[in-house]
């Protein structure tokens, strides 16, 4: 457990359906870092988060002593920087890069890539899964003899890539297409068991009833059908 | 540095993200080999085994090991060289305001300039001005430092060397202004002292060959 003085003050503006803002609760739960959540209605910005995040008006947004920090993937490096028990990124800096790299995938292709799936019929939606499963394919030849992104525990590229494990794979079923499917995936579906056979994961994803009836009713608004 | 350590530079002789790689490997006194890539043309053998994901560059090959997106290199050089003259600063909070700022010029501003200039001709009103607005953060997060990252040249300088030398040269063969001396004094004031510390100049693409790279590229966008 790592030794903090009494004043120590750790907050995150967070959402609780949003995969950048549990990503914080991961790893500061991974750390036993104590914190105090405050729940972001994204639809209606406090005046706090644009205060706080001006640039990007978004959550999450860490606040440690006072300051400040946005951006998850930086957040996640700030966290490990800070708090250093129970390293998420590896001390090898090949290992490092590597991880840093499967992150930048995820987030700027893989997010982007599902994201195009969404809202769309017939051959464009085919066209887009593939593009979507391409990607997804460099990290299921990563699994390859792995528990984890990390190896044997979780590391920075299982906390980003939760992303894929809990909203892309939970999402296919509203969807009606497996993106995901376990025949061309066996390893990233492996890997989705091993996660959910952690407690710090069990407790930081949102519950999956309630997380399918929101992303239901957000599709229904955005007016796209579902499944 | 260790006998036979090996660090080559897959690189694009235009190329700002290229260029960062070769500013902090020069930085930092770190001799490598160079290799140019012919990206748009054939893609070596060399280049589409060490980045089979996204056959790009820049790649740092180092004791036969690639890494590849060029601020995840920059951090690797970081990592694994420690010398004197480091990029990042040491206080956790510094270095997340560095990665947060770098981050910032990579995805969205650089983003904003290139469609502004390259872009369809109905976006580039609105990319502009996001663009604009970008720098203007950034005209905010320098003040009156000499450098991002203080007295010395650090993470958030190598990030923005587009703005630093490329942009003016785009801004003069596209047409589009963007970044002006009199709305943007610090971002002005700070790319020459940029482009003028000696490590970075030895490493930029001669001016005239990128401008009339870029005419020819504008050549036809102009026209329509």
């Amino acid at each position: 457990m790592a030794e903090r003085s009494e004043t120590e003050e750790v907050k995150l503006l967070g959402m609780w359906a949003s995969p950048f803002s549990r990503r914080i609760e991961i790893a500061l739960t991974l750390k036993g870092v104590a914190y105090e959540f405050s729940e972001q209605d994204i639809t209606n910005k406090s005046s706090l988060l644009l205060q706080l995040n001006p640039v990007y008006k978004m959550i999450p947004v860490l606040v440690h002593n006072g300051k400040p920090i946005s951006e998850s993937l930086v957040i996640l490096e700030y966290i490990d920087d800070t708090w250093r028990n129970n390293p998420i990124l590896p001390q090898d800096p090949c290992e490092r890069a590597t991880a840093r790299f499967w992150a930048k995938l995820i987030d700027q292709q893989i997010c982007v890539a599902a994201m195009k799936v969404v809202g769309k019929v017939g051959e464009e939606r085919d066209a887009a899964v593939e593009a979507a499963r391409d990607l997804l394919m460099f990290l299921e030849k990563e699994l390859v003899g792995k528990d984890f992104f990390g190896g044997r525990s979780l590391g920075f590229v299982d906390i980003v890539a939760t992303l894929v494990a809990f909203w892309l794979m939970r999402t296919e079923d509203l969807l009606g297409v497996k993106v995901v499917p376990v025949e061309l995936f066996p390893e990233i579906h492996r890997w989705v068991k091993n996660l959910l056979g952690n407690d710090v994961i069990k407790k930081c994803t949102p519950p999956e009833d309630e997380h399918l009836a929101y992303i239901r009713a957000r599709m229904d608004k955005l007016n796209i059908k579902s499944a | 540095m260790n006998q036979g350590e090996q660090v080559k530079v897959l690189g694009l002789w235009g190329s700002p993200f290229s260029k960062r790689v070769e500013m902090v490997l020069k930085l930092k006194g770190i001799p490598y080999e160079y290799i140019e890539e012919d990206v748009y043309g054939n893609k070596s053998p060399m280049l589409l085994k060490y980045n089979p994901i996204h056959k790009k560059v820049p790649v740092l090959v180092h004791n036969g090991r690639s890494i590849a997106e060029s601020l995840v290199i920059v951090e690797y050089i970081e990592d694994t060289w420690k010398t004197s003259q480091t990029i990042l600063p040491q206080d956790p909070y510094e270095r997340a305001m560095a990665r947060f700022w770098a981050k910032y010029v990579d995805e969205k501003v650089m983003v904003a300039i290139w469609k502004a200039c390259w872009g369809p001709r109905s976006e580039r009103e609105k990319e502009t001005k996001e663009a604009y607005e970008g720098l203007k953060y950034l005209e905010k997060e320098l003040g009156d430092k000499h450098f991002f990252g203080g007295e010395t040249i650090g993470f958030v300088d190598i990030a923005a060397d587009f703005i630093g030398y490329w942009l003016g040269i785009v801004q003069e063969a596209s047409g589009v202004t963007i970044m002006t001396a009199e709305e943007f004094p610090n971002l002005q004031r700070w790319s020459k002292d940029f482009i003028d510390n000696n490590f970075v100049k030895e490493v930029l693409p001669p001016k005239h060959e990128l401008a009339a790279l870029f005419k020819a590229q504008f050549g036809s966008v102009t026209s329509d």
